[in-house]
C-alpha cells in the first residue's frame, strides 16, 4: 500500500508540473490583460504536433524540438495578439471571448483536415529510472525538470529582466505604466506571446508522455482553468502550485476509489475555492 | 365519406398487387434459373465505413464464388443465382431501419444480411422480423438483439459475452498456477459486457480477480491503473476496449515494466497497426474473430462431426487479396460466412423459402474457413452464436527479430506456441 502511493504521489507531482505550465500561460494573459485566452487548449494541441511533425519527419530529438515549438508558439502568440487581439482589449470581455474562441474554432478546422482526429505517438524513450520498488519513465520525469525549468525561467525574466518588469508593471497599472513611458501595446503583445509559448511548450512535454490528437488540448484547458482559479488568477506561481494540486488528485485518488471519480472531485474542489476562496490559494490582484 | 371509400379500395388494390407480385416472384418456376436477392446496407460514409466495406467485400466475394460455381442447384432442376441489393446506410440507425423496410418490401429481398456493427444490426433486425425475412447478422456482436425473442435472425460472430473466455481457457493450459486476474477495461457497452461476461466464466473456474476497474475511454494516463495493478500483483491482465486506449494501455504497461505473465486485450492487438507498438506489442494476446492464418478444415469438420462448407483461409486470403488488393480482416471474412451461413440452409432447405431456410439454419452444425457455426435454438436466445470461438492471437518476434502476429489458441489452429510469461 505504502508502494501504490508513493508511486501515486510521484507520479502525479510529475505531471502536475506539466499542468502547471500550461495554467501559466493562461494566467499570465489574464493577469496582464483581462483576456481570458479561448484558443488556450488547440494552442497546447499546435505544441503537441509541433514536436511530433519535428520528430518524426526530420528526426529531431523531442526536447530539442521543443525549443523551437517554443519559438513559433511565442511567434503565433505576437501575430494572434496583432490580428485577433488588440483591437478588441479595450471591449467588453464577451468581444475578446468571441474572438479568441473563433480562433480556437480556426486551428480545430484546420488542424481535423489535416490531421484527422486520430490519434498519433511520438515514438520516443527514455527508458525508465527505478529507485527501489518505484518506476518512473524517463520522458515523464524529463517532462517535469524541464517544466520546473521553464517556470524558473520565467520567474527570472519577470523579476529580472527590463522587459519582464514591463509586463508586471502593465499587469499592475496599465495606465500608470504608459505615463511613465512603457510602451504598454507591445508588452501586452508580448506578455499574450509568452502566454501562448507556454501553452505550447506544455503540449511539446504531453506529446513526449501521452499520444496525441489535435482535440487532446481541450481537456488540458478545462484543467488549466480549475488549476488558474485554485491558485488564484492572474498568479504564475500559484499556477504552478495549482498544477501540482491537480496532479495529485489525479495520481492519489484512485488508489482509494474508482478513477472515474478524480473529474468529480477536481469540479467539487473547484467549485467550492469559487465559494470560499475566490481569491484562490495565494490570492491576487482584485 | 366517399373519399374515404375510395382511399381503401384504393389501398386493398395496391395490396393485391403486391401480393400477386410476391407470387410471381417466389412461387412458379419450376425448372430453369432464378436470381435470388440478397439486401443489405452498407455504410459507405459515416465512422463505421472502413470494417463495413470490407464486410461488404467479403459478402460480394462470396456472391461471385457461388455464382462462378453455377449457382445452387435445387432438386426440381432450378438453378438459383444470386444478385445483391445494397444502399449506404451511413452507419445511421434512422437510414438503417428506412433502408431495410424499402429491402423487405419495394426490393422484395429473399434474404437479408445485417448491417456493420451491433446498433445498426439491433435497428435492422427489427424490420427482418417485423416483415418475415430471415437475416444473417454479421459484425455485430452485442448478445442482446438474440434476447429479444426474434426467430429468423441468426448470429455468424462470436457473441460479446464469449469474447475473453478463450483467453481464459489459454491461460489456464498454460499455467494451473496463475490464478490471480486483473481486469481493466474501457467504460462503454461493448468492453463492459465482455468483461462482466469473461469475470464470471475465470470466478467459476477457480481464479481470483484482484482489481476490476473501468477506465473513460479517452483516458491517456494510464498509470493510476498501472500503480494499481502493481500493488494487487495479478499474473494476468485482461481487459482493454477499443484500438486507441489498448494500445496506449499496452504501451504504458510495457514502458513501467509490469511484471505480469499473461496479457489479453480486446479489438487493438488482432488490428495489424499494432506492432507500431514495437517491443511493447511483445508478447501482447487478444481476441479475435479469424485470422487469414487460421487453420479450419474439412479434415477438422470431419473429425468433429460437423458439415464442411466452401474454401480455405489460405484460399480466401489469396482471393481477397488479389480482388481487393489488401490483407482481408476478420470483417471481411465474417461477410463472405454470411453468405456460407445462407448457401449451407438453402442447399440443405432444397428451397428458399423462408420457413425450410429456417429449419435448416436451426440445424446448422457448419464448419467453413471462418470456423465451426451453430445456433442456439432456445426461445429466449434465438440465433445466438453458439459453434463458433474467438482465436486467440498473440504478437511474438520471429527468428529475425520482425514482430508478427501468431495464432497461439485453439491449439488446434495455432501457428506458434504461445510466449509464456511474457516478461
Amino acid at each position: 500500500m505504502a508502494n501504490v502511493l508513493l508511486a501515486s504521489v510521484i507520479d502525479g507531482l510529475l505531471i502536475g508540473f506539466v499542468y502547471g505550465i500550461a495554467a501559466m500561460g493562461l494566467t499570465l494573459i489574464f493577469g496582464v490583460m483581462d483576456v481570458v485566452n479561448l484558443a488556450h487548449g488547440p494552442i497546447i494541441a499546435l505544441g503537441m504536433f509541433g514536436v511530433y511533425l519535428l520528430f518524426s519527419l526530420l528526426g529531431i530529438n523531442p526536447f530539442i524540438a521543443l525549443i523551437l515549438v517554443a519559438i513559433l508558439g511565442l511567434l503565433f502568440g505576437l501575430l494572434m495578439y496583432m490580428v485577433a487581439v488588440h483591437r478588441v482589449i479595450e471591449a467588453p470581455p464577451l468581444s475578446s471571448l468571441l474572438s479568441t474562441f473563433s480562433v480556437n474554432m480556426m486551428i480545430i478546422g484546420i488542424g481535423t483536415s489535416l490531421f484527422t482526429t486520430s490519434s498519433y505517438n511520438v515514438e520516443y524513450s527514455l527508458g525508465t529510472v527505478n529507485v527501489g520498488s518505484i518506476t518512473v519513465t524517463g520522458t515523464r520525469l524529463s517532462a517535469s525538470l524541464i517544466a520546473v525549468l521553464v517556470t524558473a525561467l520565467l520567474y527570472w525574466f519577470l523579476y529580472r529582466t527590463r522587459p519582464g518588469k514591463y509586463i508586471r508593471a502593465v499587469a499592475n497599472n496599465r495606465t500608470s505604466a504608459e505615463l511613465m513611458g512603457i510602451p504598454s501595446t507591445r508588452v501586452l503583445a508580448l506578455s499574450f506571446g509568452i502566454g501562448t509559448m507556454l501553452a505550447a511548450i506544455a503540449g511539446a512535454l504531453i506529446a513526449t508522455i501521452f499520444p496525441i490528437n489535435i482535440l487532446a488540448g481541450g481537456s488540458y484547458e478545462l484543467k488549466s482553468f480549475v488549476i488558474v482559479v485554485m491558485g488564484g488568477l492572474g498568479n504564475p506561481l500559484g499556477a504552478l502550485i495549482g498544477g501540482l494540486i491537480l496532479g495529485l488528485i489525479e495520481g492519489v485518488v484512485p488508489v482509494f476509489i474508482k478513477t472515474t471519480w478524480v473529474p468529480v472531485l477536481e469540479f467539487l474542489l473547484f467549485i467550492i475555492i469559487l465559494l470560499v476562496r475566490p481569491q484562490g490559494i495565494l490570492g491576487t490582484k482584485e | 365519406m366517399s373519399r374515404k371509400v375510395l382511399l381503401i379500395v384504393g389501398l386493398l388494390v395496391i395490396v393485391a398487387l403486391a401480393l400477386t407480385a410476391c407470387a410471381t416472384t417466389s412461387g412458379g418456376s419450376s425448372g430453369g434459373e432464378k436470381t435470388v436477392t440478397i439486401g443489405f446496407t452498407a455504410s459507405q460514409t459515416g465512422k463505421y465505413n472502413v470494417s463495413s466495406g470490407r464486410q461488404s467485400n467479403g459478402l460480394q466475394m462470396w456472391m461471385d464464388d457461388i455464382n462462378a460455381a453455377g449457382g445452387i442447384k435445387l432438386s426440381d432442376g432450378t438453378v438459383l443465382k444470386f444478385a445483391a441489393k445494397s444502399y449506404d446506410d451511413e452507419s445511421n440507425k434512422d437510414r438503417v431501419q428506412e433502408l431495410y423496410t424499402r429491402l423487405a418490401t419495394e426490393d422484395k429481398a429473399d434474404f437479408l444480411i445485417s448491417p456493420y456493427s451491433s446498433g445498426l444490426t439491433a435497428a435492422a433486425s427489427v424490420i427482418a422480423e417485423q416483415y418475415g425475412k430471415v437475416m444473417i447478422t454479421t459484425g455485430a456482436a452485442s448478445d442482446a438483439t438474440y434476447q429479444q425473442g426474434y426467430t429468423l435472425v441468426y448470429q455468424a460472430y462470436t457473441p460479446a459475452s464469449r469474447y475473453l473466455t478463450s483467453s481464459v481457457d489459454l491461460l489456464a493450459s498454460l499455467d494451473a498456477s496463475a490464478k490471480k486476474v486483473a481486469f481493466v477495461y474501457e467504460n462503454s457497452k461493448f468492453s463492459t459486457s465482455v468483461v462482466e461476461a469473461a469475470k464470471a466464466y475465470a470466478e467459476n473456474k477457480g481464479y481470483e480477480v484482484v482489481l476490476f476497474e473501468g477506465y473513460d475511454p479517452d483516458t491517456k494516463d494510464f498509470n493510476p491503473f498501472i500503480n494499481k495493478i502493481q500493488a494487487a500483483g495479478p499474473d494476468a491482465i485482461l481487459g482493454g476496449g477499443h484500438f486507441q486506449d489498448g494500445s496506449t494501455f499496452a504501451r504504458q504497461l510495457s514502458e513501467k515494466n509490469i511484471n505480469v505473465k499473461f496479457i489479453s486485450l480486446l479489438v487493438a492487438p488482432p488490428e495489424p497497426t499494432f506492432a507500431e507498438l514495437g517491443d511493447a506489442a511483445v508478447g501482447v494476446a487478444g481476441p479475435s474473430q479469424w485470422e487469414p492464418s487460421a487453420k479450419y478444415s474439412a479434415d477438422a469438420a470431419k473429425a468433429a462431426g460437423m458439415d464442411w462448407l466452401g474454401l480455405s483461409s489460405t484460399e480466401f486470403a489469396q482471393k481477397y487479396q488479389e480482388k481487393f488488393n489488401e490483407e482481408p480482416s476478420y470483417h471481411a471474412a465474417g461477410g463472405y460466412a454470411a453468405g456460407l451461413l445462407l448457401q449451407n440452409a438453402i442447399q440443405k432447405a432444397d428451397s428458399i423459402e423462408t420457413s425450410k431456410v429456417k429449419a435448416a439454419l436451426d440445424a446448422t452444425n457448419l464448419m467453413t474457413f471462418f470456423g465451426a457455426l451453430k445456433f442456439d435454438t432456445s426461445a429466449d436466445r434465438h440465433g445466438l452464436q453458439v459453434g463458433h470461438s474467438m482465436i486467440v492471437v498473440q504478437w511474438q518476434r520471429d527468428s529475425s527479430g520482425n514482430l508478427v502476429k501468431q495464432v497461439v489458441w485453439p491449439s488446434s489452429g495455432a501457428t506458434a506456441d504461445p510466449l509464456y510469461p511474457i516478461r
